[in-house]
């Protein structure tokens, strides 16, 4: 904490903490790199014979993005980095060992390396290249226009990858194949935000008041009903209940947080209810996943369930330890199934910590969402936090047998490369927003002793948070741990 | 927009939280039940490379693991699998385990609570862990004797240490081969084991615990018990043993074995049994009443399973009987129906002063450093008959075989007693042939049960006293020391 003090003039600095991150990363990829290593150890019996390039490429991809992130949003969240490098990592160890079951031993790991490569890459870019959220605030139509598109596009005869394990969620171009719900997500969040941003006040309105609870007027539905309908599509063709229920819930959320109405909540759980009966009675992708979730035993598509729980059960509270259960059993074990591998291996114990980090991530996120002054990253950043927490509640729920599986992905763990570099982007995103929120504001009293406000956004009307925020002097508008110290010279507060 | 956010942040809050509880719950309550289930090769596939504690009976293992060399480590090897197979029962990798294998499954792979120090230290010295080993109280030179007797007659016999109960021998016939079964050629023992069960002779069922038959004749003991205890008789009693009876309000007669006289009208109870007379044993059935008969069977161990370990059938005499029904199960017909083990108690009981004691076929379990981890205590399940009368049974039992239809069994040299049985309770198979019998009758050492269930000579022939009496002569000669 340092407070810059230049006459009466007073800046505060939150502290930066970089190197705390550093050391944080240095020791996120020591703790892959042990894994990776222990795999080895002992599925072969001797170290990797790759050890050196493993290790240089396990400390240099996120160090080089601590560097970016030190250089061009110096005032960054210093925990995303860290948290989002352990999982990344131990997703790779975890697919190396799935990879070492076959014979000869695929190599599942180094196509995720390069993706890993390619997801840092793109949150350099973010971070140097865009470094300011708010200007994506202009490109609505067409990020949600996209993001659309994207979501739609596995239907698209030709590059569809067809029905895999009933979902078609995939496409193919060339070699690759893709699942670009996991980039739609992004955009969409993107738009989502700057839409509602616009639009919250007109959707703030009162209609009908029924038990207590604001309604929104009936001519305010349109947006709602038009995703509505959009993730019904994604349900009926894809037959992908998660992606579906993902994309419904964040649209759900973000008009909620947007609008401060509950009436919205409400509407939105109904018709996903609705939705949800729809599916269920016309989808039989939907009734057999039910059906396997709740009678595992008894049906053929209950299999894979069954051998992740036997993986679970037989990994106990601490685990088998790396390479010594027998992930391969269990279908999918590297994709869909990757958390009940590492609970098979590190116990339910790891996994528990897993989880934990990635609470920490959306934690992160979400105290990021609650410091924004302005209403687009406030509401960015909590969508993105929310579908992140949303995302790793059904699919680990999923493969636990706590909920219905769906066809989503692990976040930074399971193998497959949209969603790696997606979810690189949405670090990317959170960093330069919370890098917005922490870095070094003035006080009124410095902007214009006069007494004028003067936003920092420009062309909009006040929000009245943000003017709260910057009128009190003292109370600094953020909401760090490390409380902001002020200290006023002259007597002047 | 703070306030909607910290409500988001408490929905995601009880997602988590969901995760945690479900995780926590699979682990509490789930976890053991899904180790167990079949289904789970982890568990499965562990096991089945365990190495495994032996089984023994004396010095000489039955049953005992040897690594292997491929990916379940430890090959199960049963040394004259076909001889113990009821005992050992097996090991497989798709078909689970039976018999002991089975019964003292969590010992023999170690993983048994009373093994828990053991299994530590094995941890922290980095030994593979080693189950325990299965002491049983089968006497080898008695079991082959037995199983060589048989030669190919579908059968059981079962020898027993009246003292104590130990099951000194367990012979079913005929026999299978759990080697194949247990083999690591996970299909090749797919198809021994269909092969077996599907085998017209069932090798796979325990004639001597697990399955029931009529007792025939060899019944007549328990209602002579009955008859000694409730009615005061002594050997010498006079009984009435016409050539045929009436059976009460029928218009059957009950005759004797190929309709012949037991020798008068009035013939001593000692002499009804020498010559298995129906009609004496019948009016001794119905004079003593059906309750009184029941209960004296109940107290040689009918109506409850012995050899839990081995899955042991309970032994069956009928709950409700009229009077002819109650004529015909004296004589060990109608529905009176009792395993080779239970008639090997009936003379047991007799032998040992008319204390029943409980029989076992496990003496101790051993850890792999030969510490006895369990011992068995002898226990005494019951007195059917008081020492006065067991006495006076087994010497009538020594007139059968010195005088009666057991000359089969006649050792010289040894005093042995016995009842035949022939059991034809259904005219379209061939007869069951039974032999019961105790030795030497001074200083009781073994009681034997021999069951012959489809011997493969003439119907004509078959008899307790020339299929059966040799078996149980084989093997008392190779437990009696002379």
């Amino acid at each position: 904490m340092s407070v810059a003090e230049a006459g009466d003039r007073i800046t505060v600095v939150p502290r930066k903490r970089r190197n705390v991150e550093m050391l944080l990363v240095i020791f996120a990829s020591a703790l892959s790199l042990a894994a990776y290593v222990q795999v080895d150890l002992n599925v072969q019996g001797e170290t990797p014979t790759n050890l050196v390039t493993v290790a240089i490429t396990a400390f240099l991809l996120p160090l080089l993005a601590q560097a970016a992130i030190r250089w061009r949003a110096p005032y960054a969240d210093p925990v995303i980095l860290p948290c989002a490098t352990l999982l990344n990592g131990l997703g790779l160890a975890m697919i190396h060992r799935i990879d070492l079951i076959n014979d000869p031993p695929s190599n599942g790991a180094g196509q995720q390396l390069l993706w890993t490569g390619l997801g840092i890459a793109l949150l350099i870019v973010v971070i140097t290249v865009v470094r300011d959220h708010r200007p994506l605030q202009g490109y609505t139509y067409t990020l949600g226009l996209v993001g659309l598109l994207l979501l739609l596009l596995p239907l698209v005869p030709g590059i569809s990858s067809g029905d895999l394990g009933g979902a078609r969620i995939w496409i193919h171009l060339g070699p690759l194949s893709f699942q670009p719900a996991e980039v739609a997500k992004v955009l969409l969040a993107i738009a989502f935000a700057s839409y509602l941003v616009e639009k919250r006040d007109v959707l703030a309105l009162a209609g009908w008041r029924v038990l207590g609870i604001d309604l929104p007027r009936a001519r305010d539905l349109g947006p709602i009903l038009l995703v509505w309908i959009a993730t019904l599509l994604v349900l009926v063709f894809q037959n992908d209940l998660g992606t579906s229920l993902l994309f419904f819930a964040l649209f759900v959320t973000m008009l909620y947080v947007s609008t401060q109405r509950p009436g919205w909540a409400v509407i939105g759980i109904v018709l996903f209810a609705a939705g949800a009966v729809f599916g269920y009675y016309t989808r039989g992708h939907v009734r057999v996943r039910v059906a396997a979730w709740l009678h595992p035993f008894d049906i053929e598509q209950g299999y894979q369930l069954i051998q992740a729980q036997f993986g679970l059960a037989w990994g106990g509270l601490l685990g088998r330890g790396l390479g010594e259960g027998r992930p391969g059993l269990t279908p999918l074990a590297r994709s869909d199934f990757i958390a009940t591998s590492l609970g098979e291996e590190l116990g339910m114990a790891g996994l528990f910590a897993i989880i934990l980090i990635y609470g920490l991530i959306v934690s992160r996120g979400l105290r990021t969402a609650l410091a924004c002054r302005e209403p687009f990253g406030k509401l960015l950043a909590a969508g993105l936090s929310f579908s992140f927490a949303l995302q790793v509640f059904l699919i680990i729920g999923g493969v636990t047998r706590l909920l219905p599986l769906t066809g989503l992905t692990t976040p930074f763990m399971s193998q497959g490369g949209s969603s790696l570099i997606a979810n690189w982007v949405v670090m990317g995103l959170l960093l330069i927003i919370s890098h917005q929120v922490r870095r070094p504001m003035a006080t009124v009293r410095d902007l214009d002793p006069g007494g004028q406000l003067v936003f920092e956004r420009p062309g909009r009307v006040a929000d009245s948070e943000l003017t709260q925020a910057i009128g009190r002097p003292g109370t600094g508008g953020s909401d760090d741990d490390q409380p902001t110290q002020i200290q006023v010279r002259g007597g002047r507060a | 927009m703070n306030k909607p956010i910290r409500r988001v942040a408490i929905l995601v809050m009880a997602l988590f939280a969901l995760l945690f509880a479900n995780g926590t719950y699979l682990m509490v309550f789930q976890q053991s039940s899904l180790n167990a289930n079949p289904l789970n090769r982890r568990a499965r596939d562990e096991d089945f490379a365990q190495n495994r504690g032996s089984i023994l009976a004396g010095d000489t293992p039955i049953a005992y693991s040897k690594p292997s060399g491929d990916r379940f480590k430890y090959q199960r090897v049963y040394p004259h699998g076909r001889i113990y197979a009821p005992v050992t029962g097996f090991f497989s990798y798709d078909h689970a385990t039976t018999g002991l294998e089975n019964s003292y499954n969590t010992q023999l792979a170690g993983t048994d609570d009373s093994l828990f120090v053991r299994r530590m230290v094995d941890l922290v010295t980095n030994q593979p862990p080693q189950g325990a080993s299965i002491q049983t109280t089968i006497n080898p030179d008695v079991q082959k004797a037995a199983y060589d007797a048989l030669g190919n007659q579908k059968g059981a016999a079962v020898a027993i240490d009246p003292k104590t109960g130990a099951v000194l021998a367990m012979v079913s016939k005929p026999s299978f081969d759990p080697n194949k079964i247990a083999s690591h050629d996970v299909e090749a023992a797919n198809k021994a084991y269909t092969q077996t069960v599907n085998d017209t002779g069932n090798p796979m069922s325990n004639r001597a615990a697990r399955e029931i038959y009529p007792p025939g004749s060899t019944f007549k003991l328990v209602t002579a018990a009955a008859a000694l205890q409730d009615q005061g008789l002594n050997p010498d009693s006079l009984v009435d043993s016409p050539n045929r009876l009436l059976l009460p309000n029928t218009s059957t007669y009950l005759y004797n074995e190929n309709h012949m006289s037991c020798g008068g009208a009035r013939i001593t109870l000692t002499h009804a049994l020498d010559v298995s007379c129906n009609t004496a044993f019948a009016q001794l059935g119905l004079k003593v009443g059906a309750d009184n008969l029941r209960e004296e069977a109940t107290k040689f161990g009918f109506g409850s399973r012995h050899l839990s370990d081995v899955g042991g059938a309970a032994s069956v005499f009928p709950d409700e009987v009229d009077q002819a029904q109650l004529a015909l199960s004296s004589i060990g017909q109608y529905d009176v129906a009792a395993s080779p083990l239970q008639m090997a108690m009936v003379s047991a009981a007799i032998a040992n002063d008319g204390v029943l004691m409980d029989p076992y076929l496990v003496s101790t379990v051993r850890s792999p450093d030969l510490q006895v981890l369990s011992r068995t205590k002898p226990k005494e399940l019951d007195r059917p008959l008081s020492a006065d009368n067991a006495a006076k049974l087994k010497q009538m039992m020594v007139s059968v075989v010195q005088n009666g239809t057991g000359t089969a069994a006649r050792i010289p040299g040894i005093g042995v007693g016995g009842k035949t049985g022939t059991a034809q309770s259904d005219p379209k198979r061939k007869p069951y042939a039974w032999f019961t019998a105790l030795a030497p009758a001074g200083d009781p050492q073994i009681a034997v049960a021999v069951f012959v269930e489809d011997a493969d000579i003439p119907r004509e022939d078959i008899a307790g006293g020339a299929l059966a009496a040799p078996v149980a002569k084989a093997m008392i000669e190779a437990a009696v020391k002379r």
